[in-house]
């Protein structure tokens, strides 16, 4: 090959690098490794990692039971070893699972429009909240005390350089955003009201309610959902007022994976549309008729638009969009509304055997599968609980330093893959 | 079924279209090579079926005893029902629609479309990562710890910087990330400063970056060897410049060779150097960013390091910096304390930090990919990884010369752009010759990019690929230029071996259609 370049060695190739710029020794990593030594390691490093329990934390990211078909469809190499479908023709499959994957997000959230996925909910929100300030021509962002603190951070990150800080809008006693004082906060200048749904703390929060004060004040309203299986029970985010619904799909079909990657997930409204950040699959048709799909209204993207583009978006998490698309199949319309119930019945089921066990809720309002507990001294059971192999929930004082009561607050979770022995279990060792 | 979308599956039009339609699909719905129409998932099945099998329910599970009944929702209408089997068949039916890097040649320039090792997959699968929560205390999560912890060294190791964070979630959040540590950098030294150079080969995600970041964007015209040159950048360079971005090897493929220069003349007036690492295949083991003046620089793992592409991510964004980056790095960052790894999470630790990019920790399972490749290769593999790479680029250059226009001579590393001039004359454009390519059996290379080329077609072969992949590669691509030259209305036909032939995207874009309606 190399006389066919005309090159007398493999060096010869980099001349275009001036010496001085060319490295003159070997990089400092370790030796390469035989296939039966890599995966010897790999499971050394695995084994450092305890996995052998279903945590009782969720607090965005949560446990739940892969369906063994989804990763199984994951690993057919026409679909994970493909790019990002430039050359429509050849990728009709990813193409039309993006579609199914715009639907459900759109069935989920009962709003009309979706883009092909974020990297994550937290950029999702920050770009929630960047396009309600080119919709509304305001700068101004409320966001609830009870969103996920690792989201508002993400949003303060990217808002930093271009806009006002935001504005954090505090939670009552019932784990709810504190309405009056939303009411308060929201006025001429606000582009957009933000609201956990639900929330961080767990509580279905005030969707409704908070979407009424936005819309008074014309603005936006965005939801945000980290745990989705909740959409299964609880009444659609659009459907109480939500002009745009973000968050991840993590649940369906996404490993926890020590928190990523896994789907962000964006939706708004028909009239939103051209000012949606992302990716989009469309239909349209061949040159015989037939149904087929692209990727469209690529003049919002960067690779068109460069600068002047909605957003910077280019890779996204096409391959956990998937993921979840294929377990949202297989759970189907019967399959979705039974895991939800369940997760809200083994959430209940919790609860019943922490305050059995001495420990209150925190919080009065209406929760999902997710909950806090008052257990006195919350990093005090994380750590006894970790000597036995249990990561035991989030105390609560980690991101809420100033909540009344936080040293006792630990956030826990309980879903289909916490047995009610698992759940006896817990709620006793809590205690001792 | 109905088909609510508009589009009837079969035949509209009869064979009026000339040869190489396609044939009527059979009873199974089977076409040519038994590829399978398949309807939407929502287009079929039967009502109450369902593909899980969920633990029975226990006692008392009516969530309006607890739950407002305002906020509860029925099952939702228009959710699929179908079997295990038949979302099984679905999705098997929807991947043999697909092209990738496993079906045949994949050479999409800057991408990086290289084989992704069955190895990597499976260890990313262990369940000690895939089943662990990143709010795991540290005593359960040493492994992962430790293995952030080397990839974060070794990485900066590779291409010669300070520090790496793992954070951004794929490469244009790599560039934010950057950007906001120049930011931070000129921040602190009073002035955060209004522009970024960026030269006209550049990708659109460098300057959508940019302008997220607040910065207005300043093009530079690269030079007739397509290299950006000292006398652009000195003309555009002023105390207002934050940075310039470059990517080298840039889209060309060539080396930006006055990169030396051109740092110092943006270091002089106070401006940073950023790099786009999205071509860094080229250099591995070979020469180092950090060695040549820049001072921050995102890699794409999915590129670089062989994590999957995906269908469109998720990709991994890790951004390496000097030492006078370092401290605006987001977080987290992993720390070791004797034999103890830790996650440092708070700005109270790290108060010049920009915060966080990404929730929790970065895509980690990405993490587990690339640090895999790395210690498979080890020095010698990342080494032969960045000159093979090259040699096949040069390869597939020397061999198509002639059969198509090469706009610039200029020494190619890992990729090499032709483009159409040779084809035009007989109207056959960069866009035909991509279609008719996948009637050979090849994923075209990237067209019209860069922009600095017209018909720009951008060849990145990658080191995976054999001699006999290139040549059957490259005899297509002489194939598809002798069909220009004598039957340019077939290869304006292509393709026509695809499931679907040439879609109208000025249709889809002027009536959208995004999802499917009950």
């Amino acid at each position: 090959m190399l006389d066919a370049v005309g090159a007398k060695s493999l060096s010869d190739l980099f001349r275009s690098i001036p010496a001085g710029l060319r490295l003159d020794r070997p990089l400092e990593l370790p030796p390469a490794l035989d296939e039966i030594s890599l995966l010897a390691e790999f499971r050394r490093l695995a084994a450092r990692n305890e996995t052998s329990h279903p945590p009782f934390v969720g607090a965005g990211c949560y446990p739940h039971h892969v369906p063994p078909a989804v990763d199984q469809l994951l690993l057919r190499g026409e679909f994970f070893t493909a790019y990002t479908p430039y050359q429509a023709e050849i990728s009709q499959g990813t193409l039309q699972a993006l579609f199914e994957w715009q639907t459900f997000v759109c069935l989920l959230s009962g709003l009309e429009v979706a883009n092909a996925s974020m990297y994550d909910g937290a950029s999702a929100t920050a770009e929630a909240a960047l396009m309600a300030t080119r919709i509304t021509g305001r700068k101004k962002i409320l966001v609830s005390a009870g969103v996920h603190p690792e989201y508002r951070k993400v949003l303060a990150t990217y808002l930093r350089s271009t806009h006002d800080a935001t504005v954090t809008v505090p939670f009552g006693a019932d784990g709810r955003t504190d309405l009056a004082a939303l009411e308060e906060a929201a006025d001429a200048e606000t582009a957009c009201v933000i609201v956990g749904y639900p929330n961080f703390l767990g509580v279905v929060d005030a969707l409704p309610e908070a979407a009424a004060i936005a819309r008074r004040a014309g603005a936006l309203t965005v939801s945000v959902t980290a745990e989705a299986v909740s959409l299964g029970l609880l009444q659609a985010p659009g459907a109480l007022g939500a002009d745009v619904a973000v968050g991840t799909f993590q649940s369906f079909g996404n490993p926890m994976t020590f928190g990523g990657p896994a789907p962000g997930f964006f939706a708004t409204r028909e009239a939103h549309l051209r000012q949606m950040p992302g990716r989009i699959a469309g239909a349209t048709q061949d040159r015989y008729g037939r149904r087929g799909f692209v990727l469209t209204l690529s003049t919002r993207e960067q690779h068109i638009r460069r600068e002047k583009a909605t957003s910077n978006v280019c890779t996204n998490s096409g391959l956990c969009a998937l993921a979840a698309t294929i377990h949202l199949s297989l759970l189907g319309r019967k399959g979705l509304a039974e895991l939800a119930r369940l997760n809200h019945a083994r959430a209940r089921m919790l609860r019943g055997a922490m305050e059995r066990a001495g420990f209150a809720p925190v919080f009065s309002g209406p929760v999902f599968n997710e909950q806090a507990f008052d257990v006195g001294d919350a990093e005090a059971v994380v750590a006894r609980l970790a000597k036995r192999g249990v990561a035991a929930g989030a105390p609560l004082a980690r991101w809420y330093p100033d909540l009344p009561g936080a040293k006792g607050a630990l956030l826990c979770v309980a879903t289909e893959l916490h047995t009610p022995e698992l759940i006896e279990l817990f709620a006793r060792s809590v205690r001792s | 079924m109905a088909n609510p979308t508009g589009w009837k599956p079969a035949l509209e039009k009869d064979a009026q279209d000339g040869p190489g339609g396609p044939e009527a699909p059979g009873l199974g719905g089977a076409t040519r090579g038994l590829v399978h129409e398949e309807p939407l998932v929502f287009e079929h099945g039967s009502r109450g079926r369902s593909g899980v099998s969920l633990p029975a329910p226990e006692r008392d599970l009516d969530p309006a005893r607890d739950l407002p009944a305002a906020l509860l929702r029925p099952a939702i209408d228009g959710m699929p029902e179908l079997s295990e089997l038949e979302v099984v068949r679905h999705f098997t039916h929807l991947s043999s629609w697909n092209h990738g890097i496993d079906t045949g040649f994949y050479p999409l320039g800057s991408c990086t479309m290289k084989y992704n090792p069955r190895s990597s997959e499976a260890i990313a699968r262990f369940a000690g990562f895939a089943d662990l929560h990143p709010l795991a205390p540290a005593e359960l999560c040493q492994g992962a710890l430790e293995l952030m912890y080397a990839l974060e060294r070794a990485l900066s190791e590779i291409a010669g910087f300070d520090a790496t964070t793992l954070a951004p979630a794929a490469g244009a959040q790599g560039e934010l990330c950057g950007l906001m540590l120049v930011r931070a950098y000129h921040q602190e030294r009073g002035n955060p400063r209004r522009k970024v150079l960026i030269p006209d080969t550049a990708h659109g995600t460098n300057p959508a970056s940019s302008a997220l970041n607040g910065y207005a964007v300043v093009q530079l015209a690269s030079g007739p060897d397509g290299r950006l040159h000292p006398e652009a950048v000195r003309a555009a360079m002023d105390d207002d410049v934050a940075a310039i971005m470059i990517t080298n090897p840039n889209t060309l493929g060539v080396f930006e060779s006055h990169i030396e220069e051109i740092a110092e003349l943006v270091h002089a007036r106070g401006g940073l150097v950023y790099g786009d690492g999205a071509n860094m295949n080229a250099l591995l083991g070979v020469a180092r960013p950090g060695d040549m003046g820049f001072d921050v620089m995102q890699y794409n793992l999915h590129k670089t390091f062989a994590t999957p592409h995906g269908g469109g991510g998720p990709g991994s964004g890790p951004v390496a910096v000097k030492a006078a980056l370092a401290p605006y790095l987001p977080l987290p960052l992993v720390v070791k304390e004797g034999e103890a790894y830790r996650l440092v999470t708070e700005p109270a630790e790290r108060p010049r930090t920009i915060g966080k990019l990404r929730e929790f920790w970065g895509n980690f399972a990405m993490f587990v990919r690339a640090w895999a490749l790395i210690r498979e290769y080890g020095p010698e593999g990342v080494r032969a990884t960045g000159e093979l790479s090259v040699l096949n680029a040069n390869y597939v250059r020397a061999k198509l010369r002639g059969a198509y226009h090469l706009p610039y001579e200029t020494d190619s590393l890992h990729e090499v752009v032709f483009d159409d001039r040779l084809q035009k004359a007989g109207g056959v454009t960069t866009m035909d010759i991509a279609k008719r390519l996948i009637d050979h059996g090849f994923h075209p290379p990237t067209i019209y990019f860069p922009l600095v080329v017209q018909g720009a077609l951008m060849i990145e072969p990658t080191e995976t690929e054999s001699r006999e992949t290139l040549d059957a590669f490259v005899a297509a691509m002489k194939a598809v230029a002798e069909e220009a030259r004598s039957s340019p209305d077939a290869v304006k036909a292509a393709p026509t071996l695809p499931v679907r032939a040439r879609l109208d995207e000025t249709q889809a874009a002027r009536r959208p259609v995004l999802r499917w309606r009950p």
